[in-house]
Protein backbone atom coordinates (compact mmCIF):
# COMPACT_ATOMS: atom_id res chain seq x y z
CA UNK A 1 0.00 0.00 0.00
CA UNK A 2 1.15 3.60 -0.92
CA UNK A 3 1.86 5.85 1.65
CA UNK A 4 -0.96 8.29 0.45
CA UNK A 5 -3.07 5.41 0.78
CA UNK A 6 -1.76 4.18 3.88
CA UNK A 7 -2.75 7.58 5.53
CA UNK A 8 -6.28 8.01 3.77
CA UNK A 9 -7.21 4.60 5.26
CA UNK A 10 -5.75 5.53 9.00
CA UNK A 11 -8.29 8.98 8.59
CA UNK A 12 -10.67 6.21 7.50
CA UNK A 13 -10.66 4.27 9.90
CA UNK A 14 -9.94 7.24 12.59
CA UNK A 15 -12.95 8.89 11.76
CA UNK A 16 -15.02 5.85 11.72
CA UNK A 17 -14.42 5.08 15.02
CA UNK A 18 -16.05 8.57 15.77
CA UNK A 19 -19.59 7.09 15.39
CA UNK A 20 -18.90 3.99 17.24
CA UNK A 21 -17.24 5.59 20.35
CA UNK A 22 -19.25 5.85 23.52
CA UNK A 23 -18.81 9.67 24.59
CA UNK A 24 -16.50 9.23 27.35
CA UNK A 25 -14.56 6.97 25.44
CA UNK A 26 -14.86 10.32 22.31
CA UNK A 27 -13.45 12.87 24.99
CA UNK A 28 -10.17 10.36 26.26
CA UNK A 29 -9.59 9.55 22.22
CA UNK A 30 -9.56 13.25 21.49
CA UNK A 31 -7.15 14.14 24.28
CA UNK A 32 -5.30 10.71 23.85
CA UNK A 33 -4.99 11.50 20.22
CA UNK A 34 -3.87 15.45 20.74
CA UNK A 35 -1.44 14.25 23.50
CA UNK A 36 0.33 11.92 21.09
CA UNK A 37 0.79 14.80 19.08
CA UNK A 38 2.94 16.15 21.46
CA UNK A 39 4.82 12.93 22.02
CA UNK A 40 5.15 12.32 18.01
CA UNK A 41 7.49 15.85 18.46
CA UNK A 42 9.22 14.12 21.09
CA UNK A 43 10.39 10.94 19.41
CA UNK A 44 11.95 12.81 16.64
CA UNK A 45 14.20 14.55 18.82
CA UNK A 46 14.35 11.09 20.87
CA UNK A 47 15.67 9.22 17.78
CA UNK A 48 18.23 12.52 17.58
CA UNK A 49 19.87 11.70 21.00
CA UNK A 50 17.47 14.37 22.76
CA UNK A 51 14.98 14.29 25.62
CA UNK A 52 13.41 17.74 26.25
CA UNK A 53 11.92 18.25 29.67
CA UNK A 54 10.36 21.36 28.72
CA UNK A 55 7.31 20.41 26.02
CA UNK A 56 4.68 21.65 28.66
CA UNK A 57 5.66 25.15 27.20
CA UNK A 58 5.05 24.73 23.30
CA UNK A 59 2.12 22.73 24.55
CA UNK A 60 0.68 25.71 26.98
CA UNK A 61 1.64 27.88 23.80
CA UNK A 62 -0.76 26.02 21.94
CA UNK A 63 -3.32 25.97 24.31
CA UNK A 64 -3.59 29.71 25.50
CA UNK A 65 -3.30 30.75 22.09
CA UNK A 66 -6.70 29.05 21.69
CA UNK A 67 -8.05 30.64 24.76
CA UNK A 68 -6.91 34.20 23.99
CA UNK A 69 -7.18 34.35 20.29
CA UNK A 70 -11.13 34.45 20.18
CA UNK A 71 -11.37 37.06 23.19
CA UNK A 72 -8.80 39.11 20.69
CA UNK A 73 -9.81 38.66 17.64
CA UNK A 74 -13.20 37.21 17.78
CA UNK A 75 -12.04 33.83 15.41
CA UNK A 76 -13.81 31.36 17.22
CA UNK A 77 -12.76 28.86 13.77
CA UNK A 78 -10.97 25.69 14.84
CA UNK A 79 -9.15 25.41 12.13
CA UNK A 80 -8.00 28.85 12.74
CA UNK A 81 -6.93 28.67 16.26
CA UNK A 82 -5.28 24.97 16.13
CA UNK A 83 -3.00 26.46 13.16
CA UNK A 84 -1.99 29.60 15.35
CA UNK A 85 -1.65 27.92 18.18
CA UNK A 86 0.74 25.24 16.53
CA UNK A 87 2.63 28.37 14.34
CA UNK A 88 3.07 30.59 17.34
CA UNK A 89 4.70 27.49 19.32
CA UNK A 90 6.78 26.53 16.40
CA UNK A 91 7.96 29.93 16.20
CA UNK A 92 8.71 30.50 19.63
CA UNK A 93 10.46 26.71 19.40
CA UNK A 94 12.71 28.42 16.16
CA UNK A 95 13.75 31.25 18.92
CA UNK A 96 14.75 29.40 21.40
CA UNK A 97 16.18 26.39 18.96
CA UNK A 98 19.10 28.65 18.15
CA UNK A 99 20.30 28.47 21.18
CA UNK A 100 19.04 25.32 22.76
CA UNK A 101 20.41 23.59 19.37
CA UNK A 102 23.98 24.21 20.46
CA UNK A 103 23.18 22.01 24.02
CA UNK A 104 23.55 18.10 24.35
CA UNK A 105 21.90 15.32 26.62
CA UNK A 106 21.08 16.75 30.70
CA UNK A 107 21.98 20.47 29.33
CA UNK A 108 19.27 20.49 26.54
CA UNK A 109 17.08 18.75 28.56
CA UNK A 110 17.26 20.93 31.25
CA UNK A 111 17.37 24.13 29.80
CA UNK A 112 13.93 23.08 27.80
CA UNK A 113 12.71 22.51 31.12
CA UNK A 114 14.07 25.86 32.58
CA UNK A 115 12.44 27.55 29.65
CA UNK A 116 8.59 26.14 30.37
CA UNK A 117 9.55 27.17 34.17
CA UNK A 118 9.71 30.88 32.79
CA UNK A 119 6.55 30.47 30.99
CA UNK A 120 4.83 28.84 34.35
CA UNK A 121 5.98 32.05 36.39
CA UNK A 122 4.82 34.29 33.94
CA UNK A 123 1.21 32.68 33.88
CA UNK A 124 1.11 32.46 37.36
CA UNK A 125 1.68 35.54 38.55
CA UNK A 126 -0.65 37.23 35.29
CA UNK A 127 -4.03 38.01 36.79
CA UNK A 128 -5.11 39.09 33.63
CA UNK A 129 -5.09 35.57 32.43
CA UNK A 130 -6.88 33.78 35.35
CA UNK A 131 -3.35 33.39 37.23
CA UNK A 132 -3.22 29.89 38.70
CA UNK A 133 -6.92 28.72 37.92
CA UNK A 134 -6.42 29.93 34.39
CA UNK A 135 -9.78 30.40 32.48
CA UNK A 136 -12.74 28.92 30.16
CA UNK A 137 -12.32 28.55 26.11
CA UNK A 138 -15.03 29.74 24.11
CA UNK A 139 -16.75 26.75 21.78
CA UNK A 140 -15.44 26.71 18.71
CA UNK A 141 -16.92 26.69 15.10
CA UNK A 142 -15.38 24.56 12.20
CA UNK A 143 -15.41 26.48 8.87
CA UNK A 144 -18.84 28.26 9.69
CA UNK A 145 -20.45 25.68 11.37
CA UNK A 146 -21.41 25.76 15.17
CA UNK A 147 -22.05 21.58 16.80
CA UNK A 148 -24.77 21.62 19.45
CA UNK A 149 -23.57 20.87 22.56
CA UNK A 150 -24.22 16.95 22.83
CA UNK A 151 -22.20 16.84 19.07
CA UNK A 152 -19.71 18.63 19.98
CA UNK A 153 -17.04 16.29 21.51
CA UNK A 154 -18.08 14.06 17.73
CA UNK A 155 -17.40 16.87 15.47
CA UNK A 156 -13.94 17.78 17.65
CA UNK A 157 -13.12 14.23 17.65
CA UNK A 158 -13.51 14.01 13.76
CA UNK A 159 -11.29 17.16 13.52
CA UNK A 160 -8.62 15.83 15.76
CA UNK A 161 -8.34 12.46 13.43
CA UNK A 162 -7.47 14.28 10.36
CA UNK A 163 -5.33 16.74 11.83
CA UNK A 164 -3.46 14.03 13.49
CA UNK A 165 -3.34 11.96 10.48
CA UNK A 166 -2.29 14.97 8.69
CA UNK A 167 0.92 15.87 11.04
CA UNK A 168 1.92 12.23 11.89
CA UNK A 169 1.63 11.56 7.76
CA UNK A 170 3.98 14.62 7.30
CA UNK A 171 6.36 13.71 10.43
CA UNK A 172 6.61 9.89 8.91
CA UNK A 173 7.28 11.35 5.47
CA UNK A 174 9.80 13.92 6.63
CA UNK A 175 11.68 11.11 8.59
CA UNK A 176 11.88 8.82 5.63
CA UNK A 177 13.56 11.92 3.88
CA UNK A 178 17.41 12.78 4.12
CA UNK A 179 17.16 15.96 6.57
CA UNK A 180 14.96 13.23 8.63
CA UNK A 181 17.09 10.61 8.25
CA UNK A 182 19.57 12.33 10.19
CA UNK A 183 18.32 11.46 13.83
CA UNK A 184 20.12 8.21 14.55
CA UNK A 185 23.13 9.58 12.28
CA UNK A 186 23.27 12.50 15.17
CA UNK A 187 22.53 10.47 17.56
CA UNK A 188 25.75 8.00 16.58
CA UNK A 189 27.93 10.43 15.71
CA UNK A 190 27.51 13.83 15.16
CA UNK A 191 31.78 14.67 14.33
CA UNK A 192 30.99 12.50 11.12
CA UNK A 193 27.74 13.83 9.88
CA UNK A 194 29.60 17.37 9.90
CA UNK A 195 33.02 15.58 7.82
CA UNK A 196 30.16 14.85 5.59
CA UNK A 197 28.76 18.15 4.83
CA UNK A 198 25.64 18.10 6.71
CA UNK A 199 25.02 20.56 9.25
CA UNK A 200 24.23 19.24 12.56
CA UNK A 201 23.22 22.24 14.58
CA UNK A 202 20.73 23.43 11.61
CA UNK A 203 19.28 19.66 11.62
CA UNK A 204 18.53 19.34 15.47
CA UNK A 205 17.20 23.01 15.59
CA UNK A 206 14.60 22.21 12.75
CA UNK A 207 13.25 18.74 14.81
CA UNK A 208 13.08 21.01 17.40
CA UNK A 209 10.75 23.54 15.95
CA UNK A 210 8.74 20.38 14.19
CA UNK A 211 8.58 18.78 18.15
CA UNK A 212 7.26 22.04 19.43
CA UNK A 213 5.04 23.28 16.57
CA UNK A 214 3.38 19.24 17.46
CA UNK A 215 3.42 20.43 20.68
CA UNK A 216 1.74 23.28 20.36
CA UNK A 217 -0.79 21.38 17.89
CA UNK A 218 -1.67 18.91 21.05
CA UNK A 219 -2.57 21.50 23.69
CA UNK A 220 -4.25 23.56 20.76
CA UNK A 221 -6.82 20.88 20.55
CA UNK A 222 -6.85 19.63 24.12
CA UNK A 223 -7.64 23.38 25.43
CA UNK A 224 -10.45 22.80 22.93
CA UNK A 225 -11.80 19.72 24.68
CA UNK A 226 -11.37 20.43 28.21
CA UNK A 227 -12.93 24.05 27.67
CA UNK A 228 -10.44 25.63 30.03
CA UNK A 229 -6.65 26.37 30.48
CA UNK A 230 -4.21 27.03 33.21
CA UNK A 231 -0.48 27.08 33.74
CA UNK A 232 -0.79 23.51 34.74
CA UNK A 233 -0.11 22.63 31.25
CA UNK A 234 3.17 24.52 31.26
CA UNK A 235 4.27 22.84 34.33
CA UNK A 236 7.18 20.08 34.73
CA UNK A 237 4.92 17.58 35.97
CA UNK A 238 2.90 17.68 32.36
CA UNK A 239 6.29 18.27 30.47
CA UNK A 240 7.52 14.88 32.56
CA UNK A 241 4.46 13.12 31.67
CA UNK A 242 4.99 13.34 27.60
CA UNK A 243 8.43 11.96 28.52
CA UNK A 244 6.67 9.34 30.36
CA UNK A 245 4.67 8.52 27.21
CA UNK A 246 7.41 8.81 24.80
CA UNK A 247 8.87 5.95 26.84
CA UNK A 248 5.84 3.90 27.48
CA UNK A 249 5.00 4.30 23.44
CA UNK A 250 8.61 3.90 21.54
CA UNK A 251 10.51 5.43 18.55
CA UNK A 252 9.87 3.08 16.07
CA UNK A 253 7.11 4.27 14.26
CA UNK A 254 5.01 7.33 13.77
CA UNK A 255 2.05 5.37 15.05
CA UNK A 256 3.45 4.45 18.49
CA UNK A 257 3.08 8.12 19.86
CA UNK A 258 -0.81 7.41 19.68
CA UNK A 259 -0.92 4.07 20.78
CA UNK A 260 1.29 5.33 24.42
CA UNK A 261 -0.77 7.90 24.27
CA UNK A 262 -4.13 6.33 24.51
CA UNK A 263 -2.63 3.22 26.82
CA UNK A 264 -1.44 5.91 29.14
CA UNK A 265 -5.06 8.00 29.23
CA UNK A 266 -6.98 4.51 29.77
CA UNK A 267 -4.12 3.70 32.51
CA UNK A 268 -4.77 6.90 34.24
CA UNK A 269 -8.26 6.81 33.48
CA UNK A 270 -9.38 3.88 35.08
CA UNK A 271 -6.63 4.19 38.45
CA UNK A 272 -8.14 7.00 39.10
CA UNK A 273 -11.64 5.45 38.95
CA UNK A 274 -10.73 2.24 40.75
CA UNK A 275 -7.66 3.14 42.59
CA UNK A 276 -7.85 6.98 43.65
CA UNK A 277 -5.51 6.83 46.41
CA UNK A 278 -3.46 4.76 44.54
CA UNK A 279 -3.34 5.72 41.14
CA UNK A 280 0.41 7.68 40.67
CA UNK A 281 1.88 4.26 41.87
CA UNK A 282 -0.13 1.94 39.11
CA UNK A 283 1.09 4.66 36.87
CA UNK A 284 4.64 4.57 38.17
CA UNK A 285 4.82 0.74 38.48
CA UNK A 286 3.85 0.22 34.45
CA UNK A 287 6.39 2.83 33.63
CA UNK A 288 8.65 0.63 35.78
CA UNK A 289 7.60 -2.83 34.06
CA UNK A 290 8.08 -0.79 30.78
CA UNK A 291 11.68 -0.24 31.19
CA UNK A 292 12.53 -3.77 32.78
CA UNK A 293 10.19 -5.50 30.21
CA UNK A 294 9.53 -3.79 27.12
CA UNK A 295 12.83 -1.12 27.05
CA UNK A 296 11.73 -0.39 22.72
CA UNK A 297 8.27 0.44 24.39
CA UNK A 298 4.81 -0.87 23.42
CA UNK A 299 5.62 -0.42 19.76
CA UNK A 300 8.57 -2.89 20.56
CA UNK A 301 5.64 -5.87 20.78
CA UNK A 302 3.91 -4.25 17.48
CA UNK A 303 7.82 -4.69 15.67
CA UNK A 304 7.74 -8.42 17.08
CA UNK A 305 4.69 -9.26 15.69
CA UNK A 306 5.22 -7.36 12.58
CA UNK A 307 8.40 -9.64 12.04
CA UNK A 308 7.26 -13.08 13.48
CA UNK A 309 4.27 -12.75 10.82
CA UNK A 310 6.65 -12.87 7.86
CA UNK B 1 49.53 22.57 -12.83
CA UNK B 2 47.18 23.94 -10.27
CA UNK B 3 47.70 24.31 -6.63
CA UNK B 4 45.18 22.54 -4.77
CA UNK B 5 46.02 23.68 -0.75
CA UNK B 6 47.93 26.31 0.12
CA UNK B 7 49.24 26.46 3.55
CA UNK B 8 51.03 29.69 4.41
CA UNK B 9 53.09 30.36 7.22
CA UNK B 10 50.52 28.25 9.83
CA UNK B 11 51.01 28.16 13.97
CA UNK B 12 49.23 26.85 16.50
CA UNK B 13 50.39 25.88 20.35
CA UNK B 14 48.40 24.10 22.87
CA UNK B 15 49.34 26.27 26.09
CA UNK B 16 53.06 25.94 26.39
CA UNK B 17 53.11 23.18 23.64
CA UNK B 18 54.14 24.24 20.14
CA UNK B 19 51.90 21.99 17.69
CA UNK B 20 52.51 23.67 14.68
CA UNK B 21 55.59 26.28 13.78
CA UNK B 22 55.44 28.14 10.64
CA UNK B 23 54.15 25.56 8.71
CA UNK B 24 54.47 26.39 4.55
CA UNK B 25 52.95 23.30 2.25
CA UNK B 26 51.84 23.93 -1.37
CA UNK B 27 49.81 20.85 -2.83
CA UNK B 28 49.61 20.61 -6.75
CA UNK B 29 46.60 19.04 -8.11
CA UNK B 30 47.17 15.33 -8.85
CA UNK B 31 49.48 14.77 -6.17
CA UNK B 32 49.49 11.66 -3.72
CA UNK B 33 51.77 13.16 -0.99
CA UNK B 34 52.41 11.03 2.59
CA UNK B 35 52.97 12.84 5.84
CA UNK B 36 55.03 11.76 8.07
CA UNK B 37 56.58 12.24 11.82
CA UNK B 38 57.23 10.35 15.07
CA UNK B 39 54.21 10.50 17.80
CA UNK B 40 53.49 14.12 18.71
CA UNK B 41 55.34 15.71 15.39
CA UNK B 42 52.58 17.84 14.43
CA UNK B 43 51.15 15.43 11.73
CA UNK B 44 47.33 15.32 12.80
CA UNK B 45 47.36 18.91 13.78
CA UNK B 46 48.13 19.70 10.61
CA UNK B 47 45.41 17.66 9.14
CA UNK B 48 43.09 18.94 11.90
CA UNK B 49 44.04 22.46 10.88
CA UNK B 50 43.73 21.77 7.45
CA UNK B 51 40.46 20.01 7.67
CA UNK B 52 38.77 22.98 10.18
CA UNK B 53 38.71 20.83 13.58
CA UNK B 54 41.15 22.92 14.83
CA UNK B 55 41.71 27.02 14.06
CA UNK B 56 45.60 27.72 13.65
CA UNK B 57 46.41 30.56 15.91
CA UNK B 58 48.56 32.18 12.95
CA UNK B 59 48.93 31.35 9.66
CA UNK B 60 46.10 30.86 6.12
CA UNK B 61 44.81 27.81 4.51
CA UNK B 62 43.92 28.11 1.12
CA UNK B 63 42.15 25.36 -0.97
CA UNK B 64 42.10 25.85 -4.62
CA UNK B 65 42.46 29.54 -4.56
CA UNK B 66 39.53 30.29 -1.55
CA UNK B 67 40.54 31.01 1.69
CA UNK B 68 39.09 27.94 4.42
CA UNK B 69 41.19 29.43 7.21
CA UNK B 70 38.00 30.09 9.49
CA UNK B 71 35.68 28.16 7.96
CA UNK B 72 33.87 25.18 10.18
CA UNK B 73 34.41 21.63 9.66
CA UNK B 74 31.16 21.66 7.29
CA UNK B 75 31.56 24.61 4.75
CA UNK B 76 35.68 22.96 4.14
CA UNK B 77 33.82 19.43 2.93
CA UNK B 78 31.67 21.40 0.70
CA UNK B 79 34.41 23.67 -0.07
CA UNK B 80 36.11 20.23 -1.75
CA UNK B 81 37.70 18.44 1.00
CA UNK B 82 37.16 15.02 2.88
CA UNK B 83 39.07 13.72 5.33
CA UNK B 84 38.91 9.78 6.67
CA UNK B 85 40.36 9.55 10.53
CA UNK B 86 42.87 7.49 12.29
CA UNK B 87 39.67 6.03 14.49
CA UNK B 88 37.31 5.36 11.94
CA UNK B 89 34.16 7.84 12.01
CA UNK B 90 30.94 5.68 11.64
CA UNK B 91 27.18 5.85 12.73
CA UNK B 92 27.72 2.76 14.62
CA UNK B 93 24.38 1.30 14.85
CA UNK B 94 23.51 1.25 11.51
CA UNK B 95 24.70 -1.31 8.95
CA UNK B 96 27.50 -0.98 6.75
CA UNK B 97 25.47 -0.14 3.92
CA UNK B 98 23.11 2.51 6.12
CA UNK B 99 27.00 4.67 6.88
CA UNK B 100 27.22 4.84 3.20
CA UNK B 101 24.13 5.08 1.95
CA UNK B 102 24.08 8.26 4.50
CA UNK B 103 27.29 9.89 3.17
CA UNK B 104 25.44 9.39 -0.60
CA UNK B 105 22.29 11.18 0.87
CA UNK B 106 23.68 14.37 2.30
CA UNK B 107 26.26 14.69 -0.83
CA UNK B 108 23.54 14.26 -3.20
CA UNK B 109 20.79 16.28 -1.52
CA UNK B 110 22.49 19.36 -1.59
CA UNK B 111 20.70 21.96 -2.72
CA UNK B 112 17.41 19.74 -3.80
CA UNK B 113 14.13 19.74 -1.80
CA UNK B 114 14.50 18.94 1.61
CA UNK B 115 11.71 15.80 1.84
CA UNK B 116 13.42 13.79 -1.04
CA UNK B 117 13.44 10.10 0.03
CA UNK B 118 16.64 8.82 1.33
CA UNK B 119 16.28 5.82 -0.26
CA UNK B 120 15.57 6.09 -3.99
CA UNK B 121 16.70 2.83 -6.44
CA UNK B 122 18.77 4.85 -7.99
CA UNK B 123 20.68 5.91 -4.86
CA UNK B 124 20.60 2.24 -3.70
CA UNK B 125 22.63 1.37 -6.51
CA UNK B 126 25.55 3.77 -6.06
CA UNK B 127 25.92 2.37 -2.63
CA UNK B 128 26.22 -1.02 -3.72
CA UNK B 129 28.77 0.29 -6.79
CA UNK B 130 30.73 2.25 -4.37
CA UNK B 131 30.79 -1.04 -1.77
CA UNK B 132 32.23 -3.00 -4.90
CA UNK B 133 34.36 -0.66 -5.55
CA UNK B 134 35.53 -0.24 -2.30
CA UNK B 135 35.83 -4.35 -1.84
CA UNK B 136 33.66 -4.95 0.75
CA UNK B 137 29.89 -5.88 -0.68
CA UNK B 138 30.35 -9.05 1.25
CA UNK B 139 29.61 -6.91 4.86
CA UNK B 140 26.48 -5.10 3.12
CA UNK B 141 23.59 -5.59 5.95
CA UNK B 142 26.91 -6.28 8.34
CA UNK B 143 26.45 -3.61 11.84
CA UNK B 144 29.65 -1.76 12.02
CA UNK B 145 30.22 -2.39 15.38
CA UNK B 146 31.69 -6.31 14.28
CA UNK B 147 33.44 -5.19 11.36
CA UNK B 148 37.29 -6.09 11.10
CA UNK B 149 39.53 -2.98 11.32
CA UNK B 150 40.17 -2.82 7.93
CA UNK B 151 36.75 -2.39 6.64
CA UNK B 152 35.79 0.13 8.74
CA UNK B 153 39.07 1.94 7.57
CA UNK B 154 37.94 1.31 4.18
CA UNK B 155 34.16 2.39 4.90
CA UNK B 156 35.06 5.46 6.52
CA UNK B 157 37.24 6.38 3.41
CA UNK B 158 34.52 5.14 0.94
CA UNK B 159 32.11 7.63 2.85
CA UNK B 160 34.53 10.34 2.97
CA UNK B 161 34.74 10.37 -0.81
CA UNK B 162 30.97 10.17 -2.05
CA UNK B 163 30.55 13.68 -2.13
CA UNK B 164 33.13 14.39 -4.63
CA UNK B 165 35.85 15.94 -3.24
CA UNK B 166 39.07 17.54 -4.95
CA UNK B 167 41.10 16.92 -2.31
CA UNK B 168 41.27 14.02 0.47
CA UNK B 169 43.27 13.39 4.08
CA UNK B 170 43.22 10.32 5.20
CA UNK B 171 44.60 10.50 8.70
CA UNK B 172 46.76 7.06 8.79
CA UNK B 173 44.86 4.56 6.39
CA UNK B 174 46.96 1.37 7.58
CA UNK B 175 47.04 1.78 11.57
CA UNK B 176 45.64 -1.10 13.34
CA UNK B 177 45.51 -3.33 10.77
CA UNK B 178 47.80 -6.32 10.22
CA UNK B 179 50.94 -6.02 8.00
CA UNK B 180 49.15 -8.46 5.23
CA UNK B 181 45.72 -6.38 4.96
CA UNK B 182 47.54 -3.11 4.46
CA UNK B 183 49.18 -3.36 0.77
CA UNK B 184 45.57 -4.72 -0.27
CA UNK B 185 43.78 -1.59 1.41
CA UNK B 186 46.05 0.79 0.12
CA UNK B 187 46.11 -0.74 -3.00
CA UNK B 188 41.98 -0.18 -3.26
CA UNK B 189 41.88 2.75 -1.48
CA UNK B 190 45.14 4.73 -3.68
CA UNK B 191 43.23 2.78 -6.99
CA UNK B 192 39.35 4.33 -6.48
CA UNK B 193 41.03 8.09 -5.46
CA UNK B 194 43.23 7.86 -8.54
CA UNK B 195 40.52 6.07 -10.78
CA UNK B 196 39.01 10.17 -9.94
CA UNK B 197 42.08 11.96 -10.17
CA UNK B 198 42.08 13.19 -6.60
CA UNK B 199 44.44 15.18 -4.85
CA UNK B 200 45.58 13.13 -1.41
CA UNK B 201 47.81 13.48 1.56
CA UNK B 202 47.78 10.62 4.38
CA UNK B 203 49.68 10.67 7.55
CA UNK B 204 51.66 7.18 7.70
CA UNK B 205 53.78 5.27 10.40
CA UNK B 206 54.44 2.49 7.88
CA UNK B 207 57.71 3.73 5.56
CA UNK B 208 57.29 0.72 3.11
CA UNK B 209 53.36 1.97 2.91
CA UNK B 210 54.95 5.84 1.93
CA UNK B 211 57.24 4.47 -0.53
CA UNK B 212 55.24 2.31 -2.24
CA UNK B 213 51.97 5.30 -2.42
CA UNK B 214 53.48 8.77 -2.10
CA UNK B 215 54.85 10.81 -4.90
CA UNK B 216 56.13 12.85 -2.40
CA UNK B 217 57.03 13.32 1.28
CA UNK B 218 56.85 15.83 4.04
CA UNK B 219 58.69 14.75 6.73
CA UNK B 220 57.37 16.14 10.18
CA UNK B 221 59.36 17.26 13.47
CA UNK B 222 58.51 18.97 16.73
CA UNK B 223 55.84 21.04 14.64
CA UNK B 224 58.01 21.89 12.40
CA UNK B 225 58.52 20.75 8.70
CA UNK B 226 61.58 18.85 8.99
CA UNK B 227 61.93 17.79 4.78
CA UNK B 228 59.26 18.00 1.92
CA UNK B 229 60.20 16.79 -1.72
CA UNK B 230 60.59 13.66 -3.91
CA UNK B 231 59.72 10.06 -1.95
CA UNK B 232 63.47 8.38 -2.13
CA UNK B 233 65.01 11.81 -1.43
CA UNK B 234 62.84 12.32 1.93
CA UNK B 235 63.47 9.25 3.10
CA UNK B 236 67.07 9.33 2.27
CA UNK B 237 68.05 12.19 3.83
CA UNK B 238 70.18 11.67 7.01
CA UNK B 239 67.70 14.06 9.55
CA UNK B 240 64.61 12.11 8.56
CA UNK B 241 66.50 9.07 9.05
CA UNK B 242 67.55 9.78 12.67
CA UNK B 243 64.64 11.97 13.59
CA UNK B 244 61.67 10.50 12.05
CA UNK B 245 62.29 6.97 11.15
CA UNK B 246 64.41 6.56 13.82
CA UNK B 247 67.13 4.70 12.36
CA UNK B 248 70.67 6.05 14.14
CA UNK B 249 73.43 6.91 11.45
CA UNK B 250 75.72 4.33 13.25
CA UNK B 251 73.40 1.42 11.94
CA UNK B 252 71.00 1.42 14.90
CA UNK B 253 67.72 1.86 14.61
CA UNK B 254 65.13 3.56 17.31
CA UNK B 255 61.53 2.73 17.61
CA UNK B 256 59.48 6.14 16.04
CA UNK B 257 58.11 3.95 13.07
CA UNK B 258 57.36 0.76 11.92
CA UNK B 259 59.01 -1.11 9.02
Amino acid sequence: MGYGLGLVAAAAVLVGAGWVLPEWALFLAIVSLAKGLVVLGLVVLWRTGLVSFGQGLYYGLGAYTVGLLPQITGITDAVLLVATGTAIAGLVAFALGFLLSRYREIFFAMLCLAFAMILYGILVKTEALGSTDGFHVVAVTYLGYAPAIESANQVLYVFTAIVVVVLAGLVGRYLQSVTGQMTTAIRDNELRVEYLGFSVRRAVHTKFVIAGALAGAGGAIVATAIGHVDPEMVWWITSGEFVFVTILSGSGSVIAPFIGSTVFELLRSFALEYAPNFWQIIVGGSLLAVIMFLPGGLWSLVAKWRASGR
Amino acid sequence: MTTILEARNINRSFGAVVAARNINVTVEEGETVGIIGANGAGKTTFVNIVTGYVKPSTGQILLAGTDITRLEPRAIVLAGLARSFQIPQLFASATVFDNLLYAVGIAEERGRPFWNRLRTAERLRRCDKVLEEFAIAEYRDQSVATLPQGVRKLLDIAMAMVHGPRLVLLDEPTSGITSEEKFPLMDIVVGALKEQGLTVLFIEHDMEVVSRYADRVIAFYDGSILADGPTAQVLAEPSVRELVIGEHLDGGEGGNARH
